[in-house]
């Protein structure tokens, strides 16, 4: 154990592990190589010896097997990782920016009094304090912050941080589970998975995608929107508002909490650009994207952007596309 | 069931977002603000639970940017009670850690089955209101809820996975759920019956003592983001752009 070690939550979901453990790990070596610490992965899982070969950027992997811990509940993760923390003490705890993080990375800091940053873009090592910058207000404000108390509790972004490269020769551990694994069940208890109904479109398998956000404004303005999809010979997809306004099902959403796609074209209308939009989009071959907003963070990963309101383009875009197609 | 529901005002973010004179914090004295998106889901799945099975909801907030006005429309859709915490300082809404103390302290003497808050503040920085108070009440938490439903004196719960896949949970009662999103968009009503709400509604305010509080993470500097690079910004008519893009996706052979 050693105060200058760095411990990554090495999540799983539905027997594999998160895709962003390997950039937590990443993270993680760049700073223990400035504390001079090692690189920790915690595995909490009935078993978790399956993912012992996809964490051997770490230098120890610290396995905590137990039957409560074959589908993920929060309370019975946070025991066991809040125990692994108080005996490792490590300088910090990476987590991803995910539906577990966000269970785990708030409560682990709250039942510690730990700090916490959330939105965490870069972390960095300077004069002994760790220096993070983190991401708020929608990807708008950036927030460069200073944590000296430790363990500090870091919620990292997905597509922040280069994934680890160097394969090491990690030492695996077992750990005792805590006791209270072994008490009654928990307040909130994992009942079964539930998959989205077969049938609609496979946004993650089409070449064009045309995406909109709350720049539509209304439900009406879909349609022209899909037949220019349609023209395109490509589907419609959305940003989280525009599916929590029940006008486009789960399946058609990008982001963190919906899928995660690669299409040539990604043409965003009306889409500001949050970062949990942008994780899931950001690898398209080609983005062009139509906000009002000229400070719209979508232009950051725009290739090419129009200030302009999007159903002011839609119509002569479809025009212009059908004048070329002819 | 008693279901109490916490509503936050954050920065409009339509308005532009400035950073006061120290530059490490913002300057809210011209913000608009908003009622926090998620935490109006958490009030459309309250009213949806007290609905389906009867019961009060209970809305709480802190005295802190327009909320009187969140609270008179959530009163217009259905709520019962609506309690405020005075709130002192009109430029800066307390840490998550502190209003959480706050809430817990208020929910104490109110002494929900259930409370319901937004998983997320856009201006959250360094804490998440809803898991403090499930911390600070010692309940059970679950949080990037989207879906709710009373079964049998506990709820079953729908946590949202990457790929539109849920995770469904079986939570007993008394609980803190963080809620990304309700079964149904947010109810929408007409100004006028929030203005007959005003007139017709109490909003009830409860003293609540601060907690001392010393941050536990310094901001150093806070700012807008400056990309390393930006789009191409394509400018002209709506005809002239349109035309360009066309050009583009016929140049990249992405016209079929």
């Amino acid at each position: 154990m050693s105060a200058s070690d760095i411990l990554v939550l090495a999540e799983t979901v539905r027997g594999n592990l998160s895709g962003i453990v390997s950039e937590l790990l990443g993270a993680a070596r760049s700073v223990a190589n400035a504390t001079g610490g090692q690189v920790l992965a915690a595995v909490l899982s009935s078993d978790g010896a399956p993912f012992v070969a996809g964490l051997q950027d770490a230098d120890r992997i610290l396995l905590v097997n137990h039957p409560a811990l074959a589908e993920y509940a929060p309370e019975p993760f946070l025991a066991a990782l809040q125990t692994m923390v108080q005996t490792e003490s490590p300088r910090a705890v990476l987590i991803g920016n995910t539906s577990i993080g966000w269970d785990m990375a708030p409560l682990l800091a709250a039942r510690l009094k730990a700090p916490l940053v959330l939105g965490c873009q870069e972390l960095q090592v300077e004069d002994g304090r760790l220096r993070a910058t983190c991401s708020l207000c929608g990807g708008k404000m950036l927030a460069e912050v200073q944590i000296e108390a430790a363990p500090a509790v870091v919620m990292v972004l997905p597509g922040s941080c280069a994934p680890a490269t160097a394969a090491g020769k990690a030492q695996v551990q077992t750990l005792s589970p805590p006791a209270s694994l072994s008490a009654d069940p928990s307040g909130v208890e994992f009942r079964q998975w539930i998959l989205p109904p077969p049938g609609d479109v496979d946004i993650t398998s089409q070449d064009i995608l045309v995406a909109v956000g709350r720049g539509i404004q209304q439900k009406e303005n879909l349609e022209p929107i899909q037949q220019l999809a349609e023209l395109l010979g490509g589907a419609v997809c959305a940003s989280r508002p525009i599916v929590d306004q029940g006008w486009l099902p789960t399946t058609r959403q990008v982001g963190k909490s919906g899928m995660t796609v690669k299409p040539k074209l990604y043409l965003a209308l009306g889409i500001s650009g949050a970062p949990e939009h942008v994780e899931g989009m950001s690898g398209a071959d080609l983005i062009i994207a139509v906000n009002t907003d000229p400070k719209a963070p979508i232009f950051d990963v725009a290739d090419y952007g129009a200030q302009m309101d999007l159903m002011d383009l839609v119509e002569p875009l479809s025009q212009a596309i059908q004048t070329r197609k002819k | 069931m008693k279901i109490a529901v916490v509503l936050r005002q954050v920065p409009d973010l339509i308005e532009p977002l400035e950073v006061d004179a120290t530059g490490k914090a913002f300057d809210l004295s011209s913000a608009t603000f908003v009622l926090n998106e998620s935490d109006d889901h958490a009030l459309e799945q309250a009213l949806l639970l007290k609905e389906a099975q009867g019961g009060q909801v209970s809305v709480l907030a802190l005295d802190f940017g327009d909320v009187d006005n969140s609270l008179y429309a959530a009163a217009a859709k259905g709520a019962d009670q609506l309690v405020k915490i005075p709130w002192d300082d009109p430029n800066r809404s307390p840490p998550p850690q502190v209003a959480a103390q706050m809430y817990a302290e208020l929910l104490r003497t109110i002494d929900p089955d259930l409370v319901l808050i937004g998983v997320q503040a856009h201006d959250e920085l360094d804490g998440v209101l809803a898991p403090e108070v499930a911390v600070a009440l010692s309940w059970p938490y679950v949080g990037v809820v989207r879906g709710v439903k009373a079964a049998d004196g506990s709820l079953l719960v729908c946590k949202e996975f990457p790929g539109a896949v849920m995770a469904e949970f079986q939570v007993r009662l008394p609980a803190v759920l963080g809620l990304l999103g309700a079964e149904q968009p947010p109810r929408y009503v007409p100004v006028s019956r929030i203005r007959s709400a005003m007139k017709t509604a109490q909003i009830a305010e409860q003293e609540v003592s601060p907690p001392s509080w010393t941050g536990r993470v310094q901001v150093a500097r806070l700012y807008p983001p400056v990309p390393a690079e930006r789009a191409e910004m394509l400018t002209g008519s709506a005809e002239e752009v349109a035309d360009r893009i066309a050009a583009l996706l016929e140049e990249k052979g992405l016209l079929r």
